[in-house]
């Protein structure tokens, strides 16, 4: 391979506790997971179960599609790893053979696997947020996304707003739940449940900006060792929601893993939504006025 | 376009919606009813049919009582319904949607009170007036409420979704009028209910052809089911409005056919809507066409 390009990632996120009216903050956190070291063992889902207290997923299945039977993030699962078995010739541009990356079966020729844990985005333009007609959902004064227990009363209109599918409702409870970062455990300078679980350090916890250097290092140092496919996910604060304060590094598409290739926070069309209701009504009410006008007795 | 495209073992992206289909699907319904009503009965108090401006009056009033019942009904928490009302948002369509039921719901009542009993006349046409000003809002912002979101068949649909939700209240509240108003008070009625229901089959042939594959989610299943039914009745409705002048059993027809099919495009709708959560194509390949745009632009912009 030819010397790898370097490749530019922005080197800071918006700061969206001031946009939010916070005068005095802490630096926004977040989390950046990175795929490529994780070895599937679901320990970030077992300890955000337990440290917040979540509730199972029942009834168990066996989905039968892979190692992953948990299928998605819920209400009461706010970490989801994702297995995907794939059968893809991954060769280095050389033609030297696997490239031997991260969680790949260096054996088997084109059979590799991906793993990869998913969380709530934190967006910065949050679209679950916007949404919420209560107020329940709101922004910390670490940046991140919480919904508050007390206020939420469950219209679920946040759930079709997210475009990542991260919210959702438990049945039985009548409320929405998700990720808070372990706002909990922030308070008291702590690392959330998950990344402190991680035995191989793919969820790091810390602040955004520092998150984002160590991410565009971490993917040079991919692409240098010849990992093509590696990219960044979530990181943009030029994509449809102004960036993730979660952010990942993937080894294939988006989608691959389940996530949308080009998310765009809903409400960046709401004016225009509001003006073409607007006009609506007008037409409704002349059409009706029309029909008096020109009506014989 | 690409058709072809990757997914996670082809499960859903988005989470469908929570809502259940009787509960939202009618509460658009419903709220059409009454806003357009509304509307009918200003223009019959105004031009002194005074048949058409009742009808239109109780209509409003039982169109949005049975909707606030299933919106409310709809709620994880329904007791906490009164927390909309906590703060004012205009980001959400959800909060200014509460804030215009609370202002629109009285005005309704009390125009059809008034009416019904006969007390305060002049109270009563105020009311009449009032809630006829913010009827057509009432029709039209709840589609803002499903485009405001990420299913892909509602929020790519936003700029015609309005302009349908609107076709289709007229349509219903014409068809509720030429159910119950004498031949001699109805023809505004025929008339409106003619031009909502071309509005309603414009808006909806027209948001189909711009959304492009994810117009297929309108097409198949139980949604298209429910849409052709409701473009059949609309035209059905049509053809009766349009001698509906010479026979009080075809006015009758007529508008029950206008409800109908009316109630059929609601539910069609949110059933497309649920339908285009559930399958992740959807959603890439949208979003993949507008990559491989934006990245086309970029190239020009740069050739
Ligand atoms: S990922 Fe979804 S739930 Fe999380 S902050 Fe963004 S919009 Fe909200
Ligand atoms: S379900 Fe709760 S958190 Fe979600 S939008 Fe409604 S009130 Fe807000």
């Amino acid at each position: 391979m030819t010397a790898a390009r370097s490749i530019p990632v922005a080197t800071r996120l918006p700061q969206v506790q001031e946009e939010t009216g916070y005068p005095e903050h802490p630096p926004r956190m977040g989390f950046f997971t990175d795929t490529s070291v994780c070895i599937g063992c679901k320990a970030c889902e077992v300890a955000c179960k337990e440290w917040n207290l979540l509730p199972s997923d029942a009834p168990f299945e066996l989905t039968g599609m892979s190692f992953d039977n948990t299928e998605q993030l819920s209400g009461s699962t706010w970490r989801h790893v994702a297995f995907i078995e794939q059968r893809k010739p991954v060769k280095a541009p050389d033609g030297a053979g696997d490239q031997g990356q991260g969680s790949g079966d260096q054996g088997s020729g084109d059979l590799r696997w991906l793993m990869a844990s998913d969380v709530c985005k934190h967006c910065t333009d949050a679209a679950c947020l916007d949404v919420c007609p209560t107020g329940s959902l709101f922004r910390t004064e670490f940046g991140t996304v919480v919904v508050q227990q007390d206020i939420c009363n469950g219209c679920g209109y946040c759930v079709s707003a997210c475009p990542y599918g991260v919210i959702d409702k438990r049945e039985e409870d009548g409320r929405v739940f998700k990720c808070t970062l372990c706002y909990d455990r922030q308070v008291d300078g702590l690392t959330p449940a998950c990344a402190k679980a991680c035995p191989t350090e793919s969820i790091q916890y810390g602040p955004v900006d520092e998150l984002l250097q160590r991410a565009a290092a971490r993917l040079q140092e991919l692409r240098q060792d010849g990992v093509a496919d590696a990219r960044l996910y979530g990181h943009d604060p030029a994509d449809g929601v102004r960036g993730n304060g979660a952010f990942f590094l993937l080894l294939d598409e988006p989608e691959v893993y389940g996530l949308p290739p080009a998310p765009k926070v809903t409400t960046r069309d709401l004016p225009s939504m509001w003006r073409h209701a607007a006009v609506a009504a007008l037409t409704l009410a002349c059409g009706i006025a029309a029909a008096f006008a020109t009506a014989r007795r | 376009m690409t058709e072809e495209f990757a997914s996670y073992y082809n499960r859903r992206i988005l989470k469908p919606p929570t809502w259940r289909e009787v509960n939202i699907g009618g509460y658009l319904y419903l709220g059409g009813l009454a806003g357009a009503s509304s509307v009918f009965a200003a223009g019959g108090q105004l031009t002194g049919r005074p048949a058409l401006a009742r009808v239109g009056k109780v209509a409003a009033l039982a169109g949005i009582t049975l909707s606030l019942v299933a919106l409310v009904e709809d709620l994880g928490r329904p007791a906490r319904f009164v927390n909309m009302l906590r703060t004012f948002k205009p980001t959400s369509p959800m909060n200014m949607g509460s804030w215009l039921l609370a202002a629109y719901a009285p005005l309704a009542g009390v125009s059809a009170l008034c009416d019904l009993t006969g007390k305060l006349p002049l109270v009563g046409r105020a009311a009449c007036y009032g809630a006829a000003v913010i009827g057509p809002a009432i029709t039209t912002y709840t589609a803002v409420l499903v485009s405001d979101t990420a299913v892909p068949a509602w929020h790519e649909g936003h700029r015609e979704m309005p302009f349908l939700f609107a076709g289709s209240a007229t349509a219903t509240a014409a068809g509720a009028a030429l159910i119950a108003t004498p031949r001699s008070e109805n023809a505004p009625a025929r008339r409106a209910a003619v031009l909502g229901a071309a509005l309603e089959l414009a808006a909806g042939r027209l948001m189909r052809r711009r959304i492009g594959m994810i117009a297929e989610s309108y097409e198949r299943g139980r949604a298209g089911s429910l849409l052709r039914a409701a473009e059949a009745l609309a035209l059905a409705g049509t053809a009766g409005a349009l001698v509906a002048g010479r026979s009080r059993a075809l006015a009758l027809l007529s508008g029950a056919a206008f409800m109908a099919g009316s109630a059929c495009l609601r539910l069609g709708v949110f059933s497309a809507g649920v339908a285009s959560t559930e399958d992740p194509r959807y959603t890439v390949v949208p979003q993949r066409n507008r990559l491989s745009a934006a990245s086309q632009d970029r190239d020009r912009q740069y050739a």
